[in-house]
């Protein structure tokens, strides 16, 4: 589980996030939606420690991620993937060999061990005859199956998820929020998608966060949206916009 | 007020990134590949520039130096100081600094543009949510590659400046390739010897550290990451000849 607790941050003189208090559980779709440049790829990059932020807590279980020593912190971090926007594969590494990194620096695993994991991972998120294959000569949905073999090749516990259907097509959108889904629930994951895809909402939201302007607006679950419609202009307007 | 603060992040990126490597065994592995690219890569511009410059400036030494002229007797100006022009100047200036300089273009220009790619399309941040210290990771290969191979290249110059006077020799009547040699080999000093490796090595980390920390705090996209290896190589030629004149200053004033 993951708790934040009045989060802000500050860059320069102009805040960007307010006060943001939430909990993720493990093995629901946790969404963080918002528009762009609403401050969610801020607070999910404050969350995985690629900013820090201004003031409040990140508590992964009971370990206050921000107070943590720097070698606690990159431990910790071996138990966090992350899918990134621009997927972030080693372009100069093969398929099968980016999905063998993580394993590579941090498990005491054989070459044989390894390679069966990285085949398990790529059963995983169904994509084969690619593991030859560099991040260049693939499609946008299979780099993105890529970095999601990638982030669970080692026995995550949390997995992040910034903009997962960004430039790809509806139908392959669908299958990697489902993809996600299934793992999130298959290992117990404590996922958090960063989205302003509204079909992925519906399709997935279990548990909803939106953000608008830095603030945490509304939270709830996607049965729950047609009814805070009604009463919160804010979030009728961006799920108006979205479609 | 920038120049301070510019030296104080490069300080705190050098701190970061004289760690202990994650895993020895990927380390070495990524060390041999950049020793490679900066090494064996260089290897013909290297042997190029060396070889034309010494032949040009044997050629242009002799030139000036035995031409008639109302200064002095050029008739009796011995041939072989020539030789110890060319030697020294081989030594103390040419091979190490001439070298870096064009060095700082290709091998400064690559690992800027490679580094601040990495950046824009995230992947240091993938690094860096793994747990693995980036700045060491991606840094650290790279300045121990440059300061093992830069050296042998300004080495393997610093013959081949005397191999290009040769072939200049061979080339003209003025001057013959013994005169040449045994004018270097008059006038060498250890010292020589000890100024150029002492340079070597300081441009070679100023090549490697300045260009992995330009491309390193790269923002945006393919446009800045172009600007990051244009900025790199003209910071890289700046320190390269503030050092040269220190190193200069420190070990030869008379």
């Amino acid at each position: 589980m993951i708790k934040i607790e009045h989060i802000d941050k500050w860059f320069d003189d102009r805040q960007i996030l307010f006060d943001i208090n939430a909990e993720f559980k493990p093995g629901v779709a946790n969404l963080v939606i918002g528009a762009s440049g609403s401050g969610k790829s801020v607070l999910i990059k404050c969350m995985v420690g690629l900013l820090e932020p201004t003031s409040g807590k990140i508590l992964y279980g009971n370990q206050d991620f921000i107070s943590l020593e720097y070698q606690q912190k990159q431990n910790l971090r071996r138990e966090i993937g992350m899918l990134f926007q621009n997927n972030a594969l080693f372009d100069s590494l093969t398929v099968e060999e980016n999905i063998d990194f993580p394993l590579r620096m941090f498990s005491k695993m054989s070459p044989e061990e390894r390679k069966e994991r990285v085949n398990f991972c790529l059963q995983r998120v169904q994509l084969t005859n690619a593991n030859k294959k560099y991040p260049a000569e693939i499609s946008g949905g299979m780099k993105k199956r890529v970095g999601i073999a990638r982030a669970i090749a080692l026995e995550i516990k949390y997995l992040f998820c910034d903009e997962p259907n960004s430039g790809l097509d509806p139908l392959t959108s669908r299958v990697i929020d489902k993809l996600l889904v299934d793992i999130t629930k298959e290992f117990n994951i404590t996922t958090i998608i960063n989205s302003h895809d509204m079909k992925t909402v519906l399709d997935i939201g279990e548990h909803i966060i939106f953000i608008y302007k830095g603030q945490k607006w509304w939270e709830g679950a996607k049965d729950e949206l047609t009814e805070a419609r009604k009463s919160n202009k804010e979030l009728d307007e961006f799920f108006l916009a979205s479609f | 007020m920038n120049l301070i603060s510019e030296i104080g992040r490069f300080v705190i990126f050098m701190k970061f990134v004289l760690h202990r490597p994650e895993k020895a065994k990927v380390f070495w592995k990524i060390t041999f590949r950049e020793m490679y690219l900066i090494g064996i890569d260089s290897l013909l511009i290297v042997i190029l520039i060396a070889t034309f410059t010494g032949a040009v400036t044997t050629i242009q030494t002799a030139n000036q130096l035995l031409s008639p002229s109302d200064l002095y007797p050029t008739q009796l100006m011995p041939k072989f100081v020539i030789g110890s022009v060319i030697g020294t100047s081989s030594l103390l200036e040419l091979a190490p600094t001439v070298t870096c300089l064009v060095l700082a273009g290709k091998i400064g220009a690559n690992i800027a543009s490679e580094i601040g790619n990495m950046k824009v399309s995230e992947q240091i941040d993938a690094y860096e949510v793994m747990g693995i210290n980036s700045a060491s990771f991606v840094t650290l290969p790279k300045i121990l590659a440059g300061l093992i191979m830069i050296p042998c290249l300004i080495i393997i110059a610093n013959f081949l400046l005397l191999y290009g006077g040769v072939l200049a020799c061979k080339a003209t009547s003025s001057l013959t390739a013994d005169d040449l040699i045994q004018g270097a080999r008059l006038v060498f000093k250890p010292l020589y010897l000890k100024v150029m490796l002492t340079k070597s090595f300081i441009f070679a980390f100023l090549i490697t550290s300045l260009s992995s920390f330009q491309g390193y705090y790269t923002t945006g996209g393919a446009l800045e990451v172009g600007i990051a290896g244009t900025k790199a190589v003209t910071k890289i030629c700046i320190f390269i000849l503030f050092f040269d004149l220190i190193i200069a200053q420190l070990f030869l004033k008379s």
